[in-house]
Parts: C-alpha cells; structure tokens; sequence
C-alpha cells in the first residue's frame, strides 16, 4: 500500500462502511434494485466524470461540461423533432461537443489562458447557445428513440440494469485502460506532475491538453446522451451546477486537484459516494435534501486535509531521503 | 358545563380523526416535491405534512431543489423502498414516461399534484390534483362585475410572468368572465413578473398613465403579492386602495389577508396549498376497494372577501407562506 493509493483505498473505506451504516438503518438498501437505481441515476454523472477526472489528473479544470450535457440534451429534442434520425443526431451532437472542447483546449494552451477563464466561457457559451435553439422542454418522440431507451437488463427483484448504466460502465473500463495503458495516459500524468518536465521529455504538450479538452467535452457529451435518454427530453436548464458535482466527485475519488495523481477508478467510487447520501436523504424522508450538499461540502474538507497531509508526508520523506543521501 | 362541553367535543373529534386515519393507516407514501421557491410551495409542504399527519400516513418528503434529475431520482428510490403511492409535483411536463412506467411495474400508483405533465400514456399516473388556473380568473372576474353592478368600470391587469401557463389561464379566465359585462373595460394590461417590486412599479406607470388614477376603478392582479405592489404604489399616489380603487387577486397568500383585513384590498381567488389532502383520499380509496378517481381532481377555487380576512391570517400565517 503506497501513499499514492491511500485516497482511494479512504474512498472505498468510506463507501463501505457508509453503505453497510445505510444498509443497517434501511435492509431495503441492499437489495439489487437500489444498486441498479444508484447506476442508472448517476450515469450521466459518472461519464461526464471520466472526461473531468484526466482534466483534473492533467492538472486543469473544466467548468463546461455541465452546459454541454444540457446543449447535448437540447439539441438532440430539436434537431429529432426536426426530422432526423437519433442515432445520426448522436453522431452531430458527439463531433460537435468534441470540437468545443479541442477550440477550448488550444485556447488553454495557444494562448496560455487559465482553464478556469476559458471553460468558464465555455460554460455561458453552451448554457447560451441551448436558449438560442429553444427555452422550452421538448420532449423527444421518435421510434428508434423508444427502443434505445426500453433497453435494459432486467435483474432479480424488479430493478433494471439499464442502457444508461451500461454505458456509463463501458466508459468507465475504457477510461481506465487509457488512463494506465495508453501513452496518452502517461502523458497526462506527466503533464499533471509537471508540465515543465514533461515538456522537457518530450510530452507533446499542445496536442496532449487540446485532446484532454476534446475528450472532456466529448464525454460531456455522452453524458448528455445519457442525460437525454434518461429523461427522453431537452431542457435548458437542465444539468445546472454538475460542473461541481463532478469536480467534487473526481477529487472524494482520490485525484489531486494539484494534478499528477488520481485514478478513473476512485471517481467510479466518488461519484456512488454522492448517490449513496442522496438516496439515504430519500429514504429517510424527513431530511432536507440539501443535506446532499452539506455531507459533499464535509467530505470534500476531509479528503482535501487528507491530501494535503499525504502531500506534506510526501515531501518530509524525500527531504529526509535527501538528506541521507547526502 | 363548560368542561364536560369540552371534553365531549375533544372524545368525538378524537373518534373523528380516527376514522379517517383507520382507511388510510400505515400507508407509506413518498412525495417529490419540486422544492421551495416560493412561499406557496412552502406551504404545500407544510400542509402536506399535516394533512398526513391528520390520517396517520408516513409521508416521506424529497425536495428536488428545481431539479428533473433529482425528482427521477427520488422517484426510483421511493420505488426501491415499495412506498405504496407517490405523490409528484413535476417541475417540468416533459420526460416522466420512463421512471412513471418503473412506478406502473411495481404497482405503486402515482398522483401528479399542482402540476401535469406531457405523456402519451395517461395510465402511467392515477390522477392529477390540481386548480384550474382559467376558473380561479373567471372568479375573479365574476367578483368584480358583481360588485361594481352595472356602473361603468375602467381595470387594470397586472399579468403574471410573459408565457407562464397560470398567467395564461388566469387572463383568459378573466376576460371570459368580464366580455359579457360590457360596463366593465380593460384599458391596462402590462406584467408585473408574479413580484412584489414590479408590481409596485407597473402601477406607478399605470396611475401616471391613468391621470394620476382617478380612471381606474378596479385592479387585477394575477397574484397577490403583485396586488401588495400596487397597493402601495395606490397608497403613495395619495388614493385608497379598495376604496377609491377596487382590488381583485388570485393566490390567497397571509398578507393579502392582513391588506384585506386593513381595507386595502377586497378580494382574493385561493389557490389553495392543500393538493395533498385530496389525493391521500383518492389513494386511500384506490387501495381500500379499488375506486379510480377521475383522471383530473379540481382543487376548489374559493374566494375570500374581507370579512374572514383576520381569520384566515390568522390560520396561514404559520404555515411557511
């Protein structure tokens, strides 16, 4: 056990033992409904988290991708009812986020603004642009549609496993694998450890943080897929403040906000941390459900003091190696 | 006397509550609520609460702080824990067919409350509980040509906000009621937002407009706290308002009580936060000998003119509006 895991191993500690304290006070908790309610609810989270976790790990942010699930979901309903196919509209809708997020990756990088500006404009651009198309909630109707969405997996004891989730699934097994097996991967570990170093190495440093953005937007995107065809309409209001959400996810999940480190992995966990209290909240029923917010705000002080510890041990221990060396 | 008066009254009302809680005891029901954006939501909430406290129900409450996601959320979950009925206040019409379909296989029935929503399917829900916004605008009307009897009546109309389906429904109510009055003229018609300060500030206008209001009679407002702007935008003009100027309104909120109940406002259409009581009914119902109710329960839309205005504030001031 090195102190690289041990945010996410207190990640998964802290699941467990939330889950079973849970389980103790409702035994309904446990049954697979509710975890098959805790995958589909939180899907669109989960996919937009994998783009926002190899942002954070890059050593970035990315406040757009709230926006663009909702400009996904938006356009979607509009360019449907206008006659187009669904899975043609998914095509439009995944190369359109995917190239709003490669403009705000250059811009990052060409012209060495903050990622917190530029995904900031990113995020009124994309908010603006859905009332530009509509300030309605359109529902979305069309026969291939209706198919998509009546796929699931029906598991033992009513719940379903449902497209949503599985997909959310897939991205997260693929997310893992470029995190740890591709050279893309490497790269942004290495740019989150230090830019400079990595530059030095030979990370290709513009292509890496253009194709960092792109596949945080592009994965907002899906996520707004999911969105849409978890709620079969679009909405411009919708998704407001998941931005946040993921961002808090993605660290309770173990990835440094500094960069450098993090797993795909502990945003998985992260993001059944914040379902998990929401459905405690529902199940209790007296709770304000602004205590979602404030268990979140807690957890987040715990893990950040956390970090910072492992950090400052981190450092003590080199010095001290230092020290012996010399 | 006096006391066994007393004690007799508080056996019978005992016995009363419960009979009404024994049709609905131990029943489970869980209760999305859109969240509390206004004083109205929050006394639907609170209401709520009592009112299944009344029949002994467990009323579970999930506020989706104005969120779909949040509601479908709470939706499954109060599935996950077979609740026996959900109450929905939808935020927004569309994209409820899947989560209400999930509520239709495990056999829970849902009731939609103050809201509808957009489905093909009607069977997904049990009932709707809501007011109808075009009859409490009609009531208000009707008030207004039965006061002023025939005399000649210029109003003004304070709308709701622009495109809003209440602010709709409750000026084609209204100038439903009053086209058969032809004594009674629309001759203002501007929105207030559904608040206090523009409500306030379209009057001004208005009286300004209106030679310094000594042409209107009578002010329509699609809510009451845009009634409580104009009221004072009357007052600072020098005029009495529900006096010199007659004022007509729609929500029945605490201070249009306290105006009513001061003279300064006349009448109030309610829209009345008690969804819930109805559909624990309806529910109860439904499990007990499998009556469906009708597809729409209308909420009654009672008016309230000054004489019960201290009453009334005194009964809602509590209640979280």
């Amino acid at each position: 056990m090195t102190a690289r895991n041990l945010p996410l191993i207190a990640t998964l500690v802290v699941f467990i033992v939330a889950y079973a304290l849970c389980a103790m006070q409702f035994p309904a908790m446990l049954s697979l409904r509710v975890v098959a309610n805790l995958l589909t609810d939180n899907a669109y989270l989960g996919v937009a988290a994998v783009g926002m976790t190899f942002v954070i790990i890059s050593g970035g942010i990315d406040l757009s991708v709230g926006s663009v699930i909702a400009f996904t979901g938006v356009f979607l309903a509009v360019v449907i009812r206008a006659g187009i196919d669904p899975i043609t509209a998914f095509v439009l809708v995944l190369i359109i986020t995917t190239l709003f997020g490669a403009v705000m990756g250059a811009m990052i990088h060409y012209l060495e603004t903050p990622p917190f500006i530029v995904t900031l404009a990113g995020m009124f651009f994309a908010r603006g642009a859905c009332f530009l198309l509509t300030t309605d909630s359109i529902p979305i109707d069309h026969p291939t549609w209706d198919f998509i969405t009546s796929l699931n997996y029906r598991l033992p004891g009513g719940g379903r496993l449902t497209l949503v989730a599985m997909i959310m699934l897939v991205v997260f097994l693929a997310g893992i694998l470029v995190a740890h097996f591709t050279r893309f991967g490497t790269y942004v570990y290495g740019m989150g450890g230090n830019r400079q170093s990595a530059e030095l190495m030979g990370v290709p440093v513009a292509r890496t943080t253009v194709a960092i953005y792109a596949l945080s937007s592009g994965l907002a995107g899906v996520a707004g897929i999911v969105f849409a065809l978890y709620t079969s309409a679009g909405y411009s209001l919708a998704a407001t403040g998941v931005e946040l959400d993921t961002i808090a996810a993605v660290v309770i999940g173990g990835t440094l906000l500094t960069g450098g480190v993090g797993t795909i992995a502990g945003t998985f966990v992260g993001v059944l941390i914040q379902g998990l209290i929401q459905t405690y909240i529902i199940f209790d029923g007296t709770l304000s459900s602004w205590w979602t917010k404030i268990v979140i705000g807690g957890l987040l002080f715990a893990f950040i003091l956390l970090q910072r510890g492992l950090v400052h041990v981190a450092a003590r221990r080199r010095a001290a190696a230092r020290m012996a060396a010399a | 006397m006096s006391t066994r008066k007393l004690l007799l009254g508080a056996v019978f009302s005992c016995a009363l509550s419960f009979a009404g809680a024994a049709a609905a005891a131990d029943m489970t029901i869980g209760f999305s609520q859109i969240g509390s954006e206004s004083g109205w939501r929050a006394a639907e909430t609170s209401v709520s609460k009592i009112e299944a406290e009344k029949r002994g129900i467990d009323l579970k409450i999930a506020d989706a702080q104005q969120k779909q996601e949040n509601q479908i959320k709470a939706i499954r979950s109060f599935i996950a824990q077979g609740v026996d009925a959900i109450f929905v206040a939808p935020v927004v019409a569309t994209g409820w067919d899947d989560v209400l379909g999930e509520a239709k296989d495990a056999e829970i029935p849902v009731v939609l409350l103050d809201r509808t929503i957009d489905t093909k399917d009607d069977s997904l829900y049990l009932t709707a509980v809501t007011s109808d916004t075009v009859h409490e605008g009609a009531v208000a009307g009707e008030w207004l040509a039965k006061e002023v009897a025939g005399k000649d009546c210029n109003v003004v109309e304070l709308q709701g906000t622009v495109g809003s389906s209440p602010a709709i429904n409750r000026k084609k109510g209204f100038d439903e009621a009053i086209a058969s009055h032809s004594n009674i003229k629309l001759i203002r018609s501007q929105t207030g937002d559904f608040t206090r300060t523009k409500g306030k500030e379209v009057m001004e206008s208005f009286i300004k407009a209106e030679g310094g209001g000594k042409n209107i009679c009578a002010v329509y407002a699609h809510n009451d706290d845009m009634q409580i702007g104009a009221i004072q935008a009357i007052k600072e003009a020098g005029l009495k308002p529900g006096t010199d100027i007659l004022m007509v309104s729609i929500d029945a909120v605490p201070d249009i009580f306290k105006a009513m109940a001061d003279g300064e406002a006349n009448a109030t259409v309610e829209l009345t936060p008690n969804m819930a009581g109805p559909a624990f009914d309806a529910v109860a119902a439904f499990k007990a000998d499998g009556t469906v109710p009708p597809k729409w329960i209308q909420t009654e839309s009672k008016l309230y003119l000054p004489d019960t205005a201290q009453a009334e504030y005194e009964a809602r001031k509590d209640l979280g509006y």
